[in-house]
């Protein structure tokens, strides 16, 4: 579960990575960005940064080692700067209302705008589909909406919306669908009551399933064309196994095995499950909790989905080799196996983020970037996922020559975590920069109300932030030291290398790294038979794909 | 992740800020706005917006690569990165000292290029023994420096997605940080501008190149648009490499940089914009003292070079082995032009969401694309610039039934009027579009400074609406009968190759 209101201008639309000292330019004026950067490629002059893999928040540690060697800075003239009491500031909590069949409502009142948006999130996702028809999920969250309803097909409903300027979307996620949509305040209940069509009357179409199963083949074909879109794939399926809910890939085979049926029963299915409605915007919430009520109180009581026993292997030790010989800059992944946020040691595992990896000022960054000049992405640390294990991930982006030197790099900073004492000063910055911006969690109506459903669909606590907030405060040097030896295992780390192979070698061999030889991955992309899905096992496609 | 690609786009283009307004909204603005011009030309605006205690900022920098002078491609950029340096002041040890060591580092490096471009008779262990002397300066300079300083304080006081972008057209510098924060930010942010030291430049020059090999070097479409760019144009600057030419961005000097700082960071040319939990009265007060230290200075002259009309069509054809793609565009004027609205409007029939003409039919009716776009100004917005088509195939289908599926669509619009319907669709979706920008900090600031150095006035990003409103059917087949001709057209696509062992060696790198 990503994003519940994909509707809602946001700041991180320049995400600022830890790698990152640009985002696209592009013309602030209202065109679109330059066209198909979906694709993970960029134009020309679109610079947009890498996001964080980890939290956002960025770090610190001036000075490492060289710190206390060093003459002490004459004056330090920001020190001077009061920083006076912040104003007061209690952000206004959604009202929640609990139906007695177990759906949860949260109303959100902004008048700010005269807007209103919704959204309806839907246990289950991806990680729930027939591995045989892997892609399922990302065909429903297209053909949902695409199909539209027995009163109103998806292209009626299209041109009635963006009349309006208007919006219905469902998508889908890994652990989620979704219904959103939004709208000016005055065509609200006019978009609420198509939005509740498509919820409860949808009718999926043939002809709807298969253009999404056209686009989605698309990406598939060209999945092998961008090196940061294979790097990040096969890294995580290092992590998680090639056939694992959370990384397991559609195929032309697999999507071309689902039908109209398969999506009318996920539909189904999941709509039996707790369902999260989410409002907000400029309306009344004693009408709107009638309007929710008169909607929602009627379904029979929610069927929670079944728990899962996922298995967590981690990575198998060793440095695994992608040949792509159109590139002159080696993607390098360095990944293990990470913790979930409901780990107590969560808060000191944050620290520890931005010690290594989070920003300017961690270790990564200093050593491979600012003194190195190795790199222009180089950061990571560990994902903290609210219901799975996430994955820790260090990347290193530099040229093919430097492949080795920097991977050494990286992995000596990752196995210094056991050993380079942490410092005050570093324990001080990554705390100051985690708490100082924290605010940024809650600085909106909009977040607040994010963050409440996504702790009610993971069923955390409603003050999980202040808990967390709390945590991190307490943080020691000791707390550090002690995640850093119970989660980091430098002898179970996989690195994967993607880049171009003779110019790599040239330098210097992959075997450099002492890891073993490199075990190469095969990404050639499965091309079915007999096709189902339109035309696209072309031979170009096969040709394209078939990259070693 | 499994939304289509298609989707996520349409997402995006409903992100962005666009003009609209009724007169109270540009009433409500023009209460919470307070503007002011310094004495050396800075401006700064104040927007008030009190829900919550932070504020976002934007210092937009009139000046971006398209302002790089001759073999200096990547200037402006390379100069963002040592933005972050720190001054002299914050990230140096004892100033006095790095800086004599730096006037070395140039010293050593002006040495080692002097041979290194000798067209003949250069001596290769001459030229070793001089990088080396290179390198021992840097470290040298090296032991005076407190390493990223500048932006550990920004983040150990609470900046929020801390960033910098360089267009071509401009520079812009921004994040978020809680209220209590202003006064040092204030100071950090003035300081970064005033006082910029030239600090672990050939080093950071170094990351600008694993920057561009990321960026263009290793990524398809990067090299695509990258030539495409570089077709289109044969005089103006929007043709260069934004990022830099390999031989070029690798040979800028710290002094290059330092002067390319003294000419365009002038008062003049900067517009700060801040929007959040601010109170402009005492604010305005601390923020003139801190922003001051700016050195005064008009814009500078206006460049005169004018890319002349097309006359010939002209393509670029990419084969190797990755998935086809195509693209075209067609020169059209700057956005200061009367008919821009004109071109939004185009762009938005054309390809904004479901309904618009290229998806319903090269997506939906031909089932041959994945996708299709056009929209303008591309690659900026400043000077002259392009209207850009491009198609994505789907599976099996080839960049030449892209092009023909597009050209129809241009046809239709040069030989019959839009709908009523559409039209009112462009101006209801602009109007809306503008107003959901609007709840967003970071967002109004980069939008605020933009407009007010585009157009002198923030105001325009309200006004501007009058124009779109003034749209006609007529307007949109005049222009697009001006403008989508042969003659002025540079399309590029990627062929994909199916043999093996390519020996794709791109964009000429080491």
């Amino acid at each position: 579960m990503k994003k519940l209101h994909a509707q809602v201008p946001q700041v991180s639309s320049r995400d600022a990575g830890p790698s990152a000292v640009h985002v696209p330019p592009v013309s602030r004026r209202g065109s679109p960005t330059t066209g198909f950067r979906r694709w993970g490629g960029r134009p020309a002059v679109v610079r947009v940064s890498r996001p964080a893999p980890v939290l956002f928040a960025l770090a610190i540690a001036v000075g490492l080692a060289f710190t206390s060697s060093s003459p002490a800075q004459q004056s330090k003239p920001w020190e001077q700067i009061p920083t006076p009491k912040l104003h007061d500031f209690h952000p206004q909590q959604p009202k929640r209302i609990q139906l007695s069949n177990g759906i949860v409502v949260f109303l959100q009142e902004d008048h700010e705008l005269p807007f209103v948006y919704g959204s309806v999130l839907i246990p289950g996702g991806s990680r729930d589909e027939d591995p045989a028809k892997a892609g399922l999920v990302g065909l429903y969250g297209q053909a949902w909406r695409t199909s539209g309803t027995a009163q109103m097909d998806g292209d009626a409903m299209d041109d009635l919306l963006e009349a309006k300027a208007a919006h219905i979307e469902t998508a889908g996620d890994d652990d989620s669908t979704a219904l959103s949509w939004d709208s000016l305040k005055g065509d609200a209940d006019q978009v609420f009551s198509l939005a509740m069509d498509l919820l409860f009357h949808p009718k999926f179409s043939a002809e709807k399933l298969q253009l999404a199963q056209q686009q989605e083949a698309t990406t598939i074909v060209r999945r092998n064309d961008d090196e940061g879109e294979i790097a990040e794939r096969e890294s995580n399926k290092l992590v998680y196994g090639a056939d694992s809910p959370y990384t397991r890939q559609p195929e032309l085979a697999t999507i071309g095995a689902v039908t109209v049926a398969d999506l009318q029963a996920w539909h189904d299915r999941t709509l039996n499950g707790k369902l999260i409605v989410g409002i907000s915007g400029d309306f009344d919430a004693a009408a709107m909790e009638a309007k929710m009520r008169a909607a929602f109180d009627s379904l029979p009581p929610v069927t929670p989905e079944a728990p899962r026993h996922d298995a967590f292997p981690g990575p198998t030790p060793g440095v695994y080799f992608i040949d792509k010989q159109d590139v002159d800059q080696s993607n390098v992944q360095i990944v293990g196996l990470g913790i979930d946020r409901r780990n107590p040691d969560v808060p000191a595992v944050a620290v520890l983020n931005e010690i290594l990896g989070g920003g300017f000022g961690s270790r990564l960054f200093q050593k491979i970037r600012t003194q190195q000049g190795l790199a222009y992405a180089v950061g990571g640390g560990f994902g903290l996922e609210y219901d799975h294990p996430g994955a820790l991930h260090v990347e290193v982006l530099t040229r093919s020559e430097k492949t080795v030197e920097a991977t050494k790099l990286a992995l000596e900073e990752i196995a210094a975590l056991d050993s380079k004492p942490f410092t005050d000063a570093e324990l001080k910055r990554s705390k100051d920069d985690i708490l100082n911006s924290f605010l940024f969690r809650y600085d909106t109506k909009e977040k607040v109300l994010e963050e409440r459903e996504r702790l009610e669909f993971y069923g955390y606590p409603a003050d999980y932030l202040e808990t967390y907030q709390a945590g991190l405060e307490k943080v020691s040097l000791a707390d550090v030291a002690a995640a850093a030896k119970k989660y980091v295992h430098p002898d179970k780390l996989a690195v994967l290398v993607v880049g171009n192979g003779p110019e790599i070698k040239q330098a210097q061999s992959l075997d450099a790294l002492g890891l073993g030889a490199p075990l190469p991955i095969d990404i050639a992309i499965p091309m079915p038979p007999s096709p189902q899905t339109g035309q696209q096992t072309g031979p170009q496609g096969a040709a394209a794909g078939a990259e070693k | 992740m499994h939304k289509s690609p298609l989707l996520r786009w349409i997402w995006l283009s409903v992100l962005i800020l666009m003009p609209l307004t009724r007169a109270q909204d540009l009433k409500s603005f023009e209460q919470r706005i307070t503007t002011k011009v310094l004495p050396n030309g800075l401006t700064i605006i104040i927007c008030q917006r009190h829900d919550a205690p932070v504020f976002a900022y934007d210092t937009l920098i009139d000046a971006g690569d398209v302002n790089d002078p001759t073999g200096q491609s990547g200037i402006a950029h390379m100069f963002e990165h040592l933005a972050f340096k720190g001054t002299s002041e914050i990230g140096a040890k004892d100033y006095t000292a790095e800086k004599a060591a730096l006037d070395k580092v140039e010293e050593a490096n002006n040495a080692f290029e002097a041979e290194y471009l000798k067209p003949v008779g250069r001596d290769d262990k001459k030229l070793a023994a001089l990088h080396q002397a290179f390198l021992d300066a840097q470290a040298a300079a090296q032991k005076y420096v407190i390493p990223n300083q500048f932006t550990e304080v920004a983040e150990a006081n609470g900046a929020h997605d801390l960033n910098a972008e360089t267009g071509l057209d401009d520079t812009q510098y921004f994040w978020s940080m809680p209220e209590n924060r202003l006064e040092l930010w204030a100071w950090l942010e003035s300081s970064r501008l005033a006082d910029v030291v030239p600090r672990e430049f050939y080093k950071e020059r170094d990351v600008v190149m694993e920057e561009r090999r990321m960026r263009v070097d290793s990524s398809p479409e990067g090299r695509l648009f990258e030539q495409f760019i570089a077709t289109a144009y044969v005089a103006h600057n929007y043709g260069r490499s934004g990022i830099g030419w390999p031989s070029e961005v690798g040979q800028i000097t710290a002094t290059e940089a330092m002067a390319f700082h003294k000419k365009f960071y002038v008062g003049g040319n900067i517009v700060v914009a801040i929007v959040g939990d601010v109170d402009p009265k005492t604010a305005m007060p601390m923020l003139e003292k801190y922003f001051g230290r700016v050195p005064a200075g008009p814009k500078p002259e206006e460049m005169t070079t004018v890319e002349p009309p097309q006359f010939a069509e002209k393509s670029v054809v990419i084969r190797e082995q990755t998935q086809p793609i195509y693209i075209e565009g067609y020169h059209r004027p700057s956005i200061h032009d009367p008919d821009d609205a004109v071109y939004d409007a185009i762009g938005d029939i054309l390809s904004n969401g479901r309904v618009s003409r290229f998806y319903r039919s090269l997506v939906e009716q031909q089932q041959i694309a994945a996708e299709a776009v056009g929209e303008s100004p591309y690659p900026g917005e400043k000077y002259p610039s392009l209207f850009l088509f491009g198609a994505v195939p789907l599976p099996g289908h080839k960049p030449a039934e892209m092009r023909d599926a597009i050209h129809k669509e241009i046809d239709r619009l040069k030989t019959s009027d839009v709908t009523d319907d559409e039209l009112q669709m462009y101006k209801t979706r602009t109007r809306a579009d503008l107003l959901r920008g609007l709840a967003d900090n970071q967002g109004l600031a980069n939008s605020l400074a933009g407009y007010q150095t585009r157009y002198g006035d923030w105001r325009e990003l309200f006004l501007q609406l009058d124009r779109v409103d003034k749209v006609s059917k007529a307007d949109i087949r005049r222009v697009a009968n001006k403008v989508f001709v042969d003659s002025n057209r540079t399309s590029a696509e990627i062929d994909t190759e199916s043999s093996a062992a390519p020996d794709a060696k791109n964009g000429g790198m080491q």
